[in-house]
């Protein structure tokens, strides 16, 4: 409540409820599921994280913050963290300009708008391992279609050995998927846009460029920001299917995100007090990123 | 400053729905044109295709000495006064005035200049800094007419600017914009569904039925020789009052032959509420008049005046009567009303036309 509308703050103060057990029996669903799946866990990560397993597994020992120590001293993590950088920025702003390109087409299609958008959406629906699959059958350089045709004509294309092509075609394939997704948000934002204030800057002498860039995209500025929270967490979490199906993290761990490193460490070199370390670190980067996307660019956003 | 010209405007929409249909119309230089007719009757449009936000299916527009038909709205010289406003939320209220100026590059002392010219002149200056989500409504409005202000351009386009205001603010912006108007001069195209708006802004009023222009005229030219049925029962409230005539003459009111004869046609006679008086059995009525035996069906206290209905014995439409200050009349009442012989329009039934009396 801010105040401002002293009828819906009075009436929601005084929706009280005469059976004291009740309230906390329609929040315990909600709660339980967080304590399940994101409190315990997370716990567990923090225990795990501060122990050291003996090489069969058998007994583990408390080392304190030695594991941190040990994964921020370790060049491959920091090249990890690289590669999750460029990675995540890259699919964010490829899936996102990308998609905010094909909403205002969209916008423009006289005939078939339904066909169309329903055509855009339906990418959303792919499963990432899958969408990473297809991406791989496409460029696969020894059976790829595309690859056949890339390398036809005279590029040599090689994701298996060469590391920024690699990056290239995880990135590709990881904005691909969300595209539908910001396409989606896109369209409703730009349909949210009043068609008298286009014609009033048209009046103004704006032209279309210059209508978009200073009216329309400043007017969709929380939807896009939105997005950028949406595909930044997006890349760096739920794109594990694509890079593992598309490049299991390699060529020479040219692809491997901190998302894949945790999983890498854990599960296959079975460092699983390693793993849980960066694990923590990887939540502590996300709560800090988002924080810092709400508290700096936020700011900048109009909402109307 | 300029002259608008429209010559055989016609809309075209697809699926053949003819929104605007064949309009010619001249627009003098400096003058207050108001485009009045119900929701529908294609004024929006038509002012939209003089803006260049509606293409024109066929027909020229001329705007100076320009046609202007294959020009962009930014083009046309024109400054638009939107229904919503159109406030650009995102800008201050001086980034809402200077955005047109700064697109066309103008020097920024002269767009300072203008700025607080027209803020001034609409009283908006301690709003410069605020964005348009802070103003009340009628602030918005002062800020999206000194939008339109700032860019002096050769005509002002109003469609329906005032009514999203509260009835107070409606007449004082009324009023405003005439003033504004008279001061600067500049030609201006004004859309309302409001006769009240239309008849106190218009040096000449444009009324528009289903695409077509009914009347043109000075707003008491209007009112005094509606050319229409049409015309004659949407300008004026209450509405003028209707009388379809027969051979028998209308059955409740007596009056001279020659008043009630439909002199070859069928006709319908108008006549205004304010045009006709109750009086007593006793008075003696004027030679000429006609009589109305009304039974009251009820009465409506403006303040100043009231108005009465009744019915005539045999049915028929509803009668209204201006009766001076408040009526105590109850409804069930018996009253007689008399109205001049020369007070009554006349249509032809038909083809809804004004039948002008030799």
């Amino acid at each position: 409540m801010d105040g401002r509308t002293p009828f819906a703050g009075t009436a929601l103060q005084k929706a009280v409820f005469p059976n004291k057990l009740l309230p906390y029996l329609l929040l315990a669903p909600q709660v339980a599921i967080t304590i399940v799946f994101f409190y315990w866990p997370a716990s567990q990560a923090l225990y795990q994280s501060m122990l050291k397993e003996d090489p069969f597994g058998l007994k583990s020992q408390f080392v304190g913050l030695r594991n941190f120590a040990q994964v921020l001293g370790d060049p491959d993590y920091l090249n990890s963290v690289k590669v999750t950088i460029v990675f995540s920025v890259s699919t964010a702003v490829l899936a996102m300009a990308l998609a905010l390109f094909l909403a205002t087409a969209a916008e423009k299609v006289v005939r078939g708008k339904g066909f169309y958008r329903t055509m855009l959406i339906w990418p959303y629906a792919v499963a990432p391992a899958v969408a990473g699959l297809l991406w791989l059958f496409m460029f696969n350089p020894s059976m790829g279609t595309f690859a056949y045709l890339l390398r036809s004509a005279g590029y040599r294309w090689n994701p298996l050995l060469d590391g920024d092509q690699a990056m290239l075609l995880v990135v590709v394939a990881a904005a691909w998927k969300q595209i539908s997704y910001n396409f989606l948000f896109f369209v409703a934002a730009l349909q949210s846009v009043p068609r008298s204030l286009i014609e009033a800057a048209a009046i103004d002498g704006a032209s279309s460029t210059k209508r978009f860039w200073t009216i329309v995209f400043p007017l969709i500025a929380p939807t896009t920001f939105f997005l950028l929270v949406v595909n930044t967490v997006y890349a760096f979490f739920d794109t594990f299917g694509i890079i593992d199906a598309v490049t299991g993290g390699g060529p020479a761990q040219a692809t491997q995100t901190l998302v894949y490193k945790v999983y890498n460490d854990g599960f296959v070199n079975l460092d699983l007090g390693g793993s849980a370390a960066q694990s923590v670190i990887l939540m502590a980067i996300v709560i800090a990123l988002t924080a810092v996307q709400f508290r700096y660019v936020e700011k900048r956003v109009h909402y109307a | 400053m300029a002259k608008i010209e429209l010559t055989d405007v016609r809309k075209v929409y697809p699926g053949n729905v003819e929104a605007v249909k064949g309009v010619s119309l001249s627009i003098p230089d400096g003058s207050f044109v108001v485009l009045v007719g119900p929701s529908g009757c294609g004024k929006s449009t038509l002012l939209r295709m003089v803006a260049g936000l509606e293409s024109i299916s066929s027909g020229t527009v001329e705007i100076g000495e320009r046609v202007v038909n294959e020009l962009e709205p930014a083009e046309r010289d024109i400054a638009m006064v939107f229904q919503n406003y159109a406030l650009y939320p995102h800008m201050s209220v001086r980034g809402n005035l200077q955005y047109g100026l700064k697109n066309r590059k103008m020097a920024s002392d002269e767009i300072a200049r203008r700025v607080d010219a027209a803020a001034k002149m609409l009283e908006i200056g301690p709003l410069l800094d605020r964005k348009p989500g802070q103003l009340s409504g009628g602030q918005r409005q002062r800020v999206a007419m000194g939008r339109a202000l700032v860019r002096e351009p050769a005509a002002f386009l109003f469609d329906e600017p005032l009514s999203n205001l509260d009835a107070k603010l409606r007449v004082q912006m009324r009023a405003e914009i005439r003033r504004l108007q008279r001061r600067l001069g500049t030609t201006s195209l004004y859309v309302t569904h409001d006769q009240l708006e239309a008849m106190t802004l218009a040096d000449k009023l444009v009324v528009l039925n289903s695409g077509r222009i009914e009347q043109v005229g000075s707003p008491m030219d209007v009112y005094e020789k509606p050319a229409s049925l049409f015309v004659a029962t949407f300008i004026g409230s209450p509405a003028m009052n209707l009388l379809p005539v027969g051979e028998g003459g209308v059955p409740g009111v007596s009056a001279s032959d020659h008043l009630l004869s439909p002199g070859g046609r069928p006709q319908i006679l108008g006549v205004r509420p304010e045009h006709m008086r109750l009086v007593a059995e006793t008075d003696a009525t004027q030679p000429g008049d006609a009589i109305f035996e009304l039974t009251v069906n009820g009465v409506e206290v403006v303040g100043a005046e009231s108005f009465v209905y009744g019915g005539l014995p045999q049915g028929g439409p509803e009668v209204a009567v201006r009766v001076a200050g408040y009526s105590h009349l109850e409804p069930g009442t018996q009253v007689r009303a008399a109205t001049s012989h020369d007070a009554f329009h006349r249509f032809d039934r038909e083809s809804g036309r004004r039948i002008v009396v030799a």
